[in-house]
């Protein structure tokens, strides 16, 4: 059985703030849950499925349904970092294609940038397998993405002003972006003269830290129908877990090698036939071994497909992220799933900003990337359509 | 400047792992079954699903796969920065995750030599516990 049209996304929110101290996580959950459903035209009651992830706080799934108010025969908590919700989208899209729901909605929200507890619990960490084996070399979250770089650059002689481009092409987009965190157009040069965090990332090659949170609501066709917004038709999702591979890691590739093509296939599409993608953005090493995975371009060539320019809005090759990303505009939570969903639907809604809206946009893909590139990572893409 | 050295909290799964780091050994796991040298060490083999894991002694020696000097960090490393972090590919196959010590950090290439090292660690207490993995490079 496919998923290729089965299920539409109604309505999606992205929270407008970046700093939000004063508001609860669950007043953040329910802010953006009541946003994707009001831009669905639905209301709570219509839910009969909800998913989140490690973000929720409390009993995750049970409270949230509660505190929400919520009647739901169908949930999922499936944790995978910041890909969750790519996943979560793939498992509502499959529920409604068997028949078991009609209306999925799907919340994110978190506030790093206020502080406190990461989501999934240092407790959760300690106890892995792994820890007692990769807990004690001081492995900050851009130095786990600098090995991964520093490997990428010696194997294919990729370039500390290709991974800069990405920031740049990111910074061109969110100036347009009024929610964006970081609004202002970098050069290829501000990047390069940014601080040293880890080498070879530096400072702006990393992604903003901010609260809020964001949600998307699924529905089937039968209620598709009666609505009157935009609903966009998932025609593809693939996931897949990249393990540390038996202790023998490639640090040049991550899921997306196995999670891509089995969106584009189940899509009935190519890499070629993109005319938009959201792709995580974590930091700029993220971005260019991902487009590599999904076959955007070759393998070891992501450096120059970035430095060709081809992520610009709205003309280049392969216009990304046009929000702004997770690289400048929000990275919710740590975690840029989510708003890699909303806005691919927004280019497909033809709702993007004027300066960065794809001309007829119809095919876009949205991906994520949970966990490390560094040890153990999960990758979830979804192809989207303007239309069936 | 020594690096921060917290102790591993060993299990029954691995165990004979951390006893051979307290004799300044390398130990390591490998399935009885198909004879892959597992890493991490754990009583499962990721590649036949085997639960008959036996343990022998490695040589120590491997070079750099990937590392990064990190020179910002949040936390009690700030205070040693920079210092590496790596994955060293050991001769016997596994890729570790560690720290290359005793060098110049800015003198380091990836498929430089290196060999491994036991640092004193200790726990949450103040107490010694099995010593930690890292590597220097190899006098040539």
């Amino acid at each position: 059985m496919s998923i290729r049209g089965k299920a539409f996304i109604a309505g999606v929110h992205e929270h407008p703030e970046r700093h939000l101290p004063d508001r609860t996580l669950p007043q953040i959950h329910a802010d953006v849950a009541l946003g994707a459903l009001s831009d669905a035209g639905l209301s709570t009651s219509d839910v009969d499925a909800y998913y989140s992830a490690g973000d929720a706080p409390g009993f995750g799934v049970l409270s949230m349904v509660d505190y929400l108010g919520l009647d739901c025969h169908y949930i999922n908590d499936t944790e995978t970092g910041g890909s969750s919700y790519l996943v979560h989208a793939q498992h509502a899209a499959t529920a409604i294609a068997a028949g078991h729901i009609d209306v999925a909605l799907i919340t994110l929200a978190g506030k790093p940038r206020t502080g406190g507890a990461a989501p999934g619990g240092s407790g959760r960490v300690s106890a892995a397998p792994e820890a007692p084996f990769e807990s004690q070399w001081g492995m900050s979250v851009p130095g786990g993405y600098a090995l991964a770089a520093q490997r990428h650059m010696h194997e294919f002689g990729t370039t500390s002003e290709q991974l800069a481009e990405v920031k740049v092409a990111a910074s061109t987009h969110a100036q347009h972006n009024p929610n964006a965190f970081l609004q202002d157009v970098v050069t290829v040069d501000e990047v390069l003269d940014s601080p040293m965090i880890s080498d070879p990332l530096r400072r702006l090659d990393c992604c903003v830290i901010t609260d809020g949170g964001g949600a998307m609501v699924i529905v089937s066709e039968a209620v598709a129908d009666r609505l009157t917004r935009h609903c966009i038709p998932i025609l593809g999702t693939g996931s897949f877990v990249k393990s540390s591979q038996s202790g023998r890691i490639d640090l040049t590739h991550t899921g997306a090698v196995r999670s891509g093509p089995l969106a584009f296939s189940e899509a009935g599409v190519t890499p070629s036939d993109i005319d938009y993608v959201s792709v995580y953005d974590s930091f700029t090493i993220t971005v260019l071994i991902t487009l590599e995975d999904l076959g955007f371009c070759e393998r070891g060539a992501g450096g120059q497909f970035i430095a060709s320019g081809a992520l610009r809005a709205p003309h280049g090759e392969l216009p990304f992220n046009t929000d702004g990303g997770g690289l400048c505009n929000n990275h919710p939570a740590n975690r840029g799933g989510m708003t890699k969903v909303i806005e691919a639907v927004r280019q497909l809604r033809n709702e993007a900003h004027a300066e960065v809206q794809v001309p007829d946009c119809e095919l876009a893909v949205a991906h994520g990337t949970g966990g490390s590139l560094a040890t153990r990572s999960a990758s979830s893409t979804m192809v989207l359509g303007r239309s069936l | 400047m020594k690096l921060p050295a917290r102790a591993a909290q060993p299990n029954s799964e691995n165990l004979p792992f951390f006893e051979g780091a307290e004799q300044g050994l390398l130990v390591l796991p490998r399935c009885r079954e198909c004879d892959f040298i597992i890493w991490f060490p754990r009583e499962i083999c990721p590649e036949c699903g085997s639960q008959d894991v036996g343990w022998f002694e490695a040589s120590g020696d491997g070079s750099i796969y990937s590392f990064t000097v990190t020179r910002r960090i949040p936390g009690g490393w700030n205070k040693v920065t920079p210092f590496v972090l790596a994955y060293v590919e050991l001769d016997e196959g596994p890729r570790v995750m560690t720290n290359i010590v005793e060098c110049d950090p800015e003198q380091l290439s990836i498929g430089d030599r290196v060999q491994a090292v036991f640092e004193e660690a200790t726990n949450r207490d103040g107490e010694s516990g099995p010593p930690l993995l890292r590597f220097r490079p190899t006098e040539s």
